[in-house]
């Protein structure tokens, strides 16, 4: 009876801990809501999502998040043209051409490129990838979109490999076997049968490198300036949404302010894009799975 | 193609009966000599010396783990894409080295077709899963070729009336059992001279198996078949020859009609009369 009655204090406790984050979450979902809610008391929702200038922080104040909102899609969008062909490429690689003893090297050592500190990469794009561009292209800002989108590509690349050869690796053998019978070479297998049977698997690992990038904070707040400008050039200084958040939370901007509550606007919008993402994610995950069990 | 039904056959006796027109030696198309297969260290063939005929059904019987499906796949080489697998011995086929040095594994592949135990349409059409080995060979020079060597094979892999209507849809939507005629049909798209096929009917259920043995039954005026099949009735329904292999050995190999009435080996004998196994 003793016994049981432990069993339960243990289901108690283990409930507890599982609700601590979920309880985290929905509060930090409540106070995003109770602030965005506040901001759009003062500031038309239509100029937000519309408007080309964001000067929350000077004299004359305009609320259009679209520079912002397009400084992340830009650096995003580098980052995946570096991150998807290269890490697609090394999953077909470690998932149909690796020797055994190969994959169990070099998958580990893929995935520690992803332990590596955000800050760290940061500071690489700033003080080693920016010199190095500006060798060859002499236009280019000390802070610019380009940089921090090629490390991010960087950082992101061990996720869409990762998770690609995953998806490549559940495809049932016999599939591979039957495109081998008639006389299919292997790079033909790779990309005619079992990529496109991965491809659910593929894509969600794609959507969730890009959840990643545009939610990724310390490497353009570092390497790609504070300049809020409608601009898809990536040569010049710009600012992210994240960036942003970053500048006003570490400034001396007061609390209960107009100012102070853009941050939960533009928290509210990002948090907003990367949960459609995942669930976009999870939802094809979710799909890949069902149509190989 | 014969679209009329074949009752089973009630006993093993009449079966045999029924299929010993095999009277005659059909030509060697594959002549294996003392052939040893490994898995790293591990033996699973051990000296196989046996001699396929053409255009004649042979069936590999034994009881799982014996070898027979290894030995099916050594005949076009799938073996080799299993990491640690070697081989030893000879396997000729049409009198050509199939292990020789300067042998293209894809051609070989070409010429001997493989359908496996459980059917694997590749996630797309069923036009393109037929037209995928056509497309990878460069086997037809127009789309109108394409379509009619599509229209082909699955006629001859007795599918054609059943999706001709729906040719662009998945693959995947089609029952077990027309999943294994269009893997079949995928298979003689390329036109091959043998075709191997590894329990093609297990995975399935009584009708859909007649219809596969059916199928064999006409695909041998065309193709040399090979069938690995762990169901003895089914062995001695659509065979002109028989093997029986045991723990990687080939005990005994001949005209169906005597494996299962006269056989010479006492192992046989307890094998086809279900006494082990």
């Amino acid at each position: 009876m003793s016994l049981r009655r432990g069993e339960r204090a243990i289901e108690v406790l283990l409930f507890l801990c599982a609700l601590a984050s979920v309880g985290t979450t929905a509060g930090i979902i409540a106070v995003l809501a109770v602030e965005t809610f506040a901001f759009f008391g003062e500031v038309s929702i239509v100029e937000f999502l519309t408007g080309t200038e964001w000067t929350p922080l000077f004299a004359t104040k305009h609320f259009g998040v679209l520079p912002l909102l397009l400084g992340t899609t830009v650096v995003s969008v580098i980052a995946l043209v570096v991150a998807v062909p290269t890490g697609l490429l090394s999953a077909i690689y470690l998932s149909e051409y690796a020797p055994e003893r190969v994959r169990r090297v070099v998958k580990p050592v893929l995935e520690i490129l992803a332990g590596v500190p955000t800050v760290v990469y940061g500071y690489f794009a700033l003080t080693f990838v920016t010199p190095l561009l500006q060798q060859w292209l002499p236009g280019l800002s000390g802070f610019n979109a380009l940089s921090p989108g090629i490390v991010m590509g960087l950082m992101i690349l061990p996720l869409v490999s990762s998770l690609s050869e995953d998806a490549m690796r559940a495809v049932p053998r016999g599939l591979r076997e039957g495109a081998y019978a008639l006389g299919a070479t292997r790079m033909q297998t790779a990309l005619q049968v079992v990529v496109p049977a991965a491809f659910s698997g593929i894509t969600a690992a794609v959507i969730l490198a890009a959840s990643r990038a545009i939610g990724e904070t310390m490497i353009v707040a570092i390497a790609a300036g504070q300049q809020p400008r409608f601009t898809a050039n990536p040569f010049v200084p710009i600012e992210t949404m994240t960036a942003y958040i970053v500048q006003v939370s570490l400034g001396d901007t007061p609390q209960g302010t107009l100012e102070y509550r853009t941050i939960f606007a533009v928290g509210m919008l990002l948090f907003l894009m990367t949960f459609a993402l995942n669930l976009l994610s999870s939802w094809l995950r979710a799909r890949f799975r069902e149509e190989y069990n | 193609m014969t679209t009329d039904v074949r009752p089973l056959p009630p006993t093993l006796s009449t079966i045999v009966r029924a299929g010993a027109q095999a009277a005659e030696t059909a030509p060697v198309k594959i002549d294996v000599r003392d052939l040893n297969f490994y898995y790293g260290q591990k033996r699973a063939l051990d000296g196989i010396s046996m001699a396929i005929h053409a255009n004649r059904v042979t069936a590999f019987i034994g009881p799982s783990g014996c070898g027979k499906s290894t030995f099916l796949r050594t005949l076009n080489r799938m073996n080799d894409i299993i990491p640690g697998a070697r081989v030893e011995g000879a396997v000729r086929i049409d009198d050509h080295d199939a292990y020789g040095s300067g042998v293209d594994v894809v051609s070989l592949r070409r010429q001997v077709g493989m359908v496996f135990q459980k059917s694997n349409p590749f996630p797309k059409s069923i036009f393109e899963n037929v037209a995928y080995g056509l497309r990878i060979n460069n086997l037809t020079r127009s789309k109108a070729e394409m379509a009619e060597r599509v229209e082909e094979s699955l006629r001859a892999a007795a599918i054609w009336d059943e999706v001709k209507d729906r040719l662009h849809e998945s693959a995947l939507a089609l029952s077990g059992g027309q999943q294994q005629r269009l893997c079949i049909a995928r298979a003689l798209a390329i036109r091959p001279d043998i075709l191997l096929m590894d329990e093609p009917a297990s995975a399935l259920d009584p009708i859909a198996t007649q219809r596969i043995e059916e199928l064999v039954y006409d695909l041998k005026k065309a193709y040399t078949i090979v069938i690995v099949t762990h169901n003895m009735q089914q062995a001695a329904r659509v065979s002109d020859y028989t093997a029986f292999f045991w723990l990687g050995r080939l005990v005994e190999y001949g005209r169906t009609d005597r494996i299962f009435t006269a056989p010479a080996e006492k192992l046989t004998e307890d094998y086809v009369t279900g006494r082990c196994g």
